[in-house]
């Protein structure tokens, strides 16, 4: 049995490769030999688009999202506090920022995480470091932005992702905002008992990665699959300077007025992509795009109301304000550069 | 046995709460259960990430869903 085990994914990998390399091969041959639709049509090359994207996009997130579960079960919430513990306001925002990216995280947790964290004494600016790396670096997003613009724009979402939650953090570090925690929160005392850490065998790891393809594919494919077919249809079909006009890189308000759309509104980072693909689509500049994506799903009205239970609102104003400046800024840069 | 479901009211801490009642019922524990939705309590257990399992107050499982089975393991030890 413990042979099997091991097999299985291997076996797996072996017919993902053979179904991702000649996804290509079968959708010219669905299109051309069976469906016989004439080519150079709009409608046939929404089609071929869309049969083409949907397995590949599909197949791209199930394989990232059993290693990202794999890899997550080695960071768990307690270890991560324990890295951070004790390090200084520079390192550990960008400590704190990367293992945001890999913590399993949900906004839920965003409340006993951020006490866990304070009551060990972890510097402020470090804490929301994570708080915003967390949700805003999401690996869904990294791999549908992967799958449908290319490694660039996805290594581009990341980078700036980790630079403003890392300078964001240690801005509001620097202020000194201690005070402006509720003051119960300082009162908690929490029992630091490890316990025995619970024991993890490989065999659990892989487990960990069938957990998170079942939760997390089985939540999103239906945005992901919304979202090409929008993608496909919009192809050519919207009169591109409508939002080009609204949005585009000549109207220097485009970046802020996209971000301060985005912060209220709350999407997770499947259900964004569709319209991101869409703006991009029709002639929104990238920084714009990804700003707005930024500011979707790092920033959203129901954290806030979650957050307010521990932020006086004069922080939990700071926190909105200088991640929105954040993001406002890296909308800006991108665009002067692409 | 008391068993304690700590858990802020997320669907997760949910799932886990409906899951202990079913094993618990399925296999005839005798025990309390009791969900604590009250962040404060939840902190006192060290608890960073919910859901969280804790048998006769002491955190067994935290941050995710068991399977039936495994939940079943921790609650006949």
């Amino acid at each position: 049995m413990k042979s099997y085990k091991w097999l299985l994914p291997i076996i797996l990998l072996g017919l993902w490769i053979l179904i991702y390399f000649n996804l290509q091969l079968v959708t010219n041959w669905l299109i051309d030999d069976i469906f016989k639709l004439t080519q150079g049509k709009h409608i046939t090359d929404a089609l071929r688009f869309f049969i083409f994207e949907v397995p590949k996009v599909l197949l791209l997130l199930v394989l990232i999202i059993f290693v990202v579960g794999i890899i997550r079960s080695f960071f768990t919430p307690e270890r991560t506090r324990k890295a951070l513990e004790g390090r200084s306001l520079f390192t550990g925002n960008i400590m704190a920022s990367m293992l945001g990216i890999v913590t399993p995280f949900c906004s839920c947790s965003a409340i006993p995480l951020f006490l866990g964290f304070v009551e060990s004494g972890i510097p402020l600016g470090v804490t929301f470091s994570f708080l915003i790396a967390a949700p805003m670096i999401n690996e869904v997003a990294v791999i549908l932005l992967f799958g449908m613009f290319g490694w660039k724009v996805a290594a581009i979402y990341i980078g700036t992702g980790l630079v403003i939650a890392i300078s964001a953090g240690w801005v509001i570090g620097r202020l000194k905002l201690e005070k402006h925690v509720e003051s119960w929160v300082y009162e908690i005392k929490a029992d630091h008992a490890e316990g025995e850490e619970e024991k993890i065998r490989l065999t659990d790891r892989i487990q960990a990665g069938y957990t998170a393809v079942k939760e997390i594919v089985g939540k999103v494919w239906i945005y992901i699959i919304i979202g090409i077919a929008v993608g496909a249809a919009a192809h050519g079909y919207v009169p591109e300077s409508f939002m080009a006009n609204l949005m585009g890189k000549s109207t220097w308000y485009s970046v802020p007025l996209s971000v301060l759309i985005g912060v209220p509104l709350y999407s997770n980072a499947a259900g964004i992509i569709p319209i991101v693909s869409v703006l991009i689509e029709k002639g929104v500049p990238l920084g714009t795009a990804l700003a707005f994506m930024m500011a979707v799903i790092g920033l959203s009205l129901p954290e806030m109301i979650i957050l307010r239970k521990v932020l006086k609102m004069r922080l939990l104003l700071t926190f909105v304000g200088v991640v929105t400046i954040g993001i406002i800024i890296v909308g800006y840069i991108f665009n002067t550069i692409y | 046995m008391e068993i304690k479901i700590l858990g802020p009211g997320c669907a997760k801490c949910k799932t886990l709460d409906k899951l202990t009642h079913e094993v618990v019922e399925k296999n005839g524990i005798k025990a309390t259960i009791i969900k604590v939705e009250d962040i404060m309590e939840i902190i006192k257990y060290g608890v960073m990430s919910t859901p969280a399992l804790v048998i006769d107050e002491k955190v067994v499982l935290k941050g995710r869903v068991p399977s039936a089975d495994e939940l079943k393991q921790l609650l006949t030890k």
